[in-house]
């Protein structure tokens, strides 16, 4: 590639006359694709940016003013967007206690309000809790999402819930044609929604449905956004994006739990760092038996189910 | 004793569970008229959430100042807890936990009182697995920071005491701080997600 001959878009001299004339049509036609851009506002700084990895210390003091900025017309409020990144020594890993989880979705609207998902028109939750039959085991061939009751766990059922498992091996990162997402030292994986051209490469490519569209603007009411806010987490998204749980970025960075694992009512959330051994995660692998979701398509999660009894 | 405060409680848990080691870590004993004995391991504390009383029922004293009777019996009163007693109720009545002297305070197998904000150490001597995984942070709920503070609940704070198999929880304060409560009915969950053809407009 590199050592293909570029053509001089404005040759020296001697050159053709149809050559020049064909680069100036050229150049003319982008100018006019270009200012078709602006006219529909899209700026073009956004356009020509680099990659989110590339940009240097002011050029994301820049971009994250700009969310700011967004999130000011658009919600009339103050945000706080930071870009903290990954904590050196520090790969995160969770553990999910299905002998624990009744089931009863606080996760789910908890990680709604503290990743300012989209609440209806598209409703995304990047948490989903299937309700599974205690004789199949886990078995997606008979698994309920949209179970209803008074009161669980319901008999004879358990609750396995899926969210993105931060693979290792991450099939979403791979067919990304754009490298709009990643995964980070930390282990997690995260998009640039800005980077992102919403082909939904990922959401085919992931195993676990763990990634989401968003097919329109959404409804966030400006009172239920939540102002502290992650470049690559939990900054509103626009329309024609892919969003996923990012092990609640914007927390985890600063040493919090995230919010799944924090309201969850039975304790079977965990979550710590895998390279610390006394943390809560590393204490679960070493004396529970610990399962990977999926495990023989080789993605590696760094997501863990037990069962503690 | 070493009262510790729960963001060292990982760290600690792991050097008492340990055999104790002859280096620097195990703690010394005080020397004095009890160095002939081995000494007792030093047992760790941990500083949870308040327990979840009910409304004005403690401190017990208040009513069983003049304590009488030790024998097992049905009494004419406590029928809120009398009728949910499910806690090996064959074999076991109030004063195994609690203490027949001082009512404001439990009893151990051992004869030791412990105050209700350590009743964790009357439930670990039946449940030490429970216990176990409850000091390492894998049984029970952590709040806080994966890398710092955590905030610990207490065995009560889920299980209620006198039918301890989970049912449901619900959120209260005491003395001002948020905690949650054991409940007898079962959780309900949140509204199910909308199906996509729901979503249709």
């Amino acid at each position: 590639m590199s050592d293909r001959k570029i053509p001089n878009v404005l040759p020296e001299g001697g050159a053709p006359a149809d050559a020049s004339r064909r680069a100036f049509l050229r150049t003319a036609a982008a100018g006019a694709a270009f200012s078709g851009l602006a006219g529909c506002g899209v700026d073009l700084e956004d356009v020509f940016r680099s990659h989110f990895k590339e940009l240097s210390k002011d050029e994301l003091a820049k971009v994250l003013a700009k969310v700011e900025e967004k999130n000011r017309k658009r919600f009339g409020r103050e945000t706080k967007v930071g870009a903290e990144g990954p904590i050196p020594g520090v790969e995160f890993g969770y553990g999910l206690d299905i002998s624990r989880c009744v089931g009863c979705r606080r996760c789910v609207y908890a990680c709604v309000e503290e990743n300012n998902q989209s609440r209806e028109t598209p409703q995304v939750h990047w948490i989903r809790v299937l309700e599974m039959e205690k004789e199949h085991g886990v078995d997606l061939a008979h698994a309920e999402l949209y179970y209803e009751a008074e009161g669980v766990p319901r008999p004879g059922k358990f609750y396995f819930p899926v969210q993105c498992q931060q693979c290792r091996k991450p099939p979403c990162v791979k067919v990304c044609p754009t490298q709009a997402t990643w995964k980070e030292a930390d282990g997690i994986v995260v998009v640039d929604y800005d980077w992102c051209i919403g082909c939904r490469c990922c959401m085919s490519g992931c195993p676990y449905g763990a990634r989401y569209f968003n097919w329109a603007d959404g409804v966030l009411p400006a009172g239920e956004l939540n102002p502290n806010q992650h470049y690559l987490g939990n900054r509103p998204r626009p329309k024609g994006v892919v969003e996923k749980c990012t092990f609640c970025i914007q927390r985890t960075r600063n040493g919090r739990y995230p919010a799944c694992v924090e309201v969850c009512p039975v304790g079977a959330r965990k979550f710590g760092n895998l390279l610390d051994p006394e943390s809560e995660i590393r204490r679960v692998m070493e004396t529970k038996r610990v399962y990977v979701f999926k495990e023989e398509l080789a993605t590696h999660p760094q997501f863990y189910f037990f069962y503690a009894t | 004793m070493v009262r510790t405060h729960a963001s060292s409680l990982a760290l600690a848990g792991a050097l008492a569970l340990a055999p104790l080691p002859t280096g620097a870590a195990a703690p010394k004993p005080a020397p004095g008229p009890a160095a002939a004995r081995p000494p007792a391991k030093a047992e760790l504390l941990v500083e949870a959430k308040p327990p979840p009383f009910s409304e004005g029922i403690f401190p017990c004293m208040d009513c069983h100042a003049d304590t009488k009777d030790r024998q097992r019996r049905d009494l004419g009163f406590h029928e809120e807890q009398q009728s949910v007693f499910d806690h090996d109720a064959e074999h076991r009545w109030c004063l195994d936990c609690h203490d027949y002297e001082n009512r404001n305070v439990l009893r151990l197998a051992s004869g030791a009182t412990v105050p209700f904000t350590e009743s964790y150490r009357l439930c670990g001597q039946c449940h030490g697995d429970k216990f176990r995984d409850w000091r390492l942070g894998i049984h029970g709920r952590r709040t806080g920071m994966w890398n710092g503070d955590k905030e610990y609940l207490l065995c009560v704070s889920c299980h209620n005491p006198h039918s301890p198999g989970f049912k449901g929880v619900k959120a209260i304060v005491v003395d001002g701080k948020a905690t949650v409560a054991p409940t007898l009915e079962l959780l309900k969950p949140e509204p199910r997600p909308r199906r996509p053809e729901e979503m249709r407009r």
